[in-house]
């Protein structure tokens, strides 16, 4: 009895010490959009609430947990307070498989990448209740497009995860990483550059971001799926969203930047700062990318998920299976 | 054969390369955002402010209830009452401007033949109660007594051109 309330009382700690830093990395990342995307565009960005306005998401996030929560009359009250929970749950719980360091990982299970890729595309089931209990016109078009375009893009994206597997052997995030020591020629970001390209642009898909956004699309829309949240919900939906982008940048960094690996291991050894730092690039790559690109046209990106990504990731998994058989270049013994 | 290499063109992204090559140029080129309670911007010394009226050195006021700021005014914005004062001098009992329906267009600065009522370079005021909106002679002349040295130093640089 006390041996497992130690055990309990243990994994909600380790549970804590990673959803608190993400939920503060949600908060920085909100600042360091506004920062990065407002120097893109030769703007100051924030810089009135505390010191360079870093604690600008702080006020705006107490300005919405102040605000009422407005339930329209004609929404499904059940499902409409439900689906913010629903997107931030799976977005939280993909974390508990990444691992930080070689020892620094909170369950390190054989099916991990199975259970990211299933965390990951469960987000959508939040989007499209609460499109559907919002009763909106402008709701529910935005839950659509947002289910076709997660739909498209999970299999290009589970190819791409098919690539890595072959690569590395395993399916355990532990093992793929460290089957990628020797150095930054061995990360698996050479060997499947098509895939590793293919991932990060399935993955700004996945978590609907510029310029895939359509399923937000505000010149069209409005807000898509959360036009009627407000308050506290609608900040949850923010840190879903966010909480995911910063989780398909570590997943990046995991499968095919070398995770904690350092690029030059006879030179810096191996900690997970490396890990953060890589992060860190594939997060301001979102941002990049959003000051970047114009929004795609709904049919395009129906055309690039279905047509592009997934034959090219079809050929390229082609390829990397001969390479790990024949033992060529990467895989040679 | 050109739609093959123009297809593998495409594959390699360099379009979108060389787009966030330039999003990446301008997040460090100098930003051109003014802070604006601490930084402002340059005014002309023909900014029309809020308006002033002016007086001679030796203390009297400049205005001679002449009315032709009252009679040029498109906004209707000034109300004019006069009387001769005991030296047999026309001046004004009253003078008021309806902040609410200026304009600013500065009329009235030049059909003055005597330069007293002016345009200052304020321009951050605002009004708490209702009826504020109308300045009085007084106040007028308050503002004009307090930027009296600007004022002349703004209208000796535009003399020339004037």
């Amino acid at each position: 009895m006390n041996d497992s309330l130690i055990y309990l009382a243990w994994t909600v700690t380790k549970i804590l010490a990673i959803v608190i830093p993400v939920t503060i990395s949600v908060a920085m990342f909100v600042y360091a959009e506004r920062k990065v995307i407002g120097f893109m565009h030769s703007r100051m960005g924030p810089n009135r609430v505390g010191p360079l306005g870093l604690f600008q998401t702080f006020a705006d996030v107490f300005k919405l947990i102040m605000k009422e929560v407005i339930l329209p009359t004609s929404a499904n009250r059940f499902l409409f307070i439900l689906a913010p929970l629903i997107t931030l749950a799976p977005a939280l719980a993909a974390w508990a498989v990444i691992p930080f360091s070689a020892k620094m990982v909170l369950t390190n299970i054989n099916a991990g990448l199975l259970y990211v890729l299933a965390m990951t595309s469960l987000g959508v089931y939040g989007i499209i209740i609460a499109g559907w209990a919002s009763n909106s016109k402008y709701a529910f078009l935005g839950a659509m497009r947002s289910a076709a375009q997660i739909v498209s893009y999970e299999i290009a994206m589970g190819f791409a995860l098919v690539g890595v597997l072959i690569a590395a052997g395993s399916l355990n995030l532990v093992e793929i990483v460290e089957a990628q020591q020797g150095g930054v020629w061995n990360w698996f970001f050479l060997p499947l550059l098509p895939l590793f390209v293919i991932y990060f642009i399935s993955g700004v898909a996945e978590t609907n971001r510029a310029p895939f956004d359509v399923a937000e699309g505000e010149s069209e829309i409005v807000a898509g799926f959360h036009v009627e949240y407000s308050g506290a919900p609608f900040a949850v939906f923010f840190l879903a969203e966010y909480a995911n982008m910063i989780l398909i940048a570590a997943l990046s960094t995991t499968l095919f930047a070398g995770g904690w690996l350092s690029p030059f291991p006879a030179l810096i050894p191996d900690h997970s700062l490396w890990f953060f730092l890589k992060t860190f690039f594939f997060c301001f790559l979102y941002l990049w990318f959003r000051s970047t690109f114009p929004r795609y046209r709904y049919d395009q990106i129906m055309r690039l998920g279905w047509k592009v990504f997934i034959p090219i990731t079809i050929v390229w998994i082609l390829v990397v299976a001969l390479m790990v058989v024949q033992q060529w270049l990467w895989w040679a013994p | 054969m050109n739609s093959v290499a123009n297809y593998f063109r495409s594959l390699a992204l360099l379009e979108l390369l060389k787009g966030m090559a330039l999003t990446l140029r301008y997040m460090f080129a100098p930003k051109v955002t003014i802070r604006y309670p601490e930084e402002k911007t340059p005014k002309s010394n023909r900014f029309r402010g809020l308006h002033a009226l002016r007086r001679y050195p030796n203390g009297e006021e400049r205005c001679i209830a002449c009315k032709l700021c009252e009679a040029v005014c498109p906004a209707l914005a000034i109300t004019i009452d006069s009387e001769q004062r005991d030296d047999g001098s026309r001046r004004t009992t009253r003078y008021d401007i309806d902040l609410f329906k200026c304009i600013y267009c500065g009329f009235c600065e030049e059909s003055c033949p005597v330069d007293s009522i002016v345009e200052t370079h304020i321009h951050e005021f605002h009004f708490e109660n209702r009826g504020e909106n109308v300045v009085s002679k007084q106040q007028l002349l308050a503002i004009g007594d307090r930027f009296e040295q600007d004022l002349a130093a703004a209208r000796r640089q535009d003399a020339a051109y004037r």
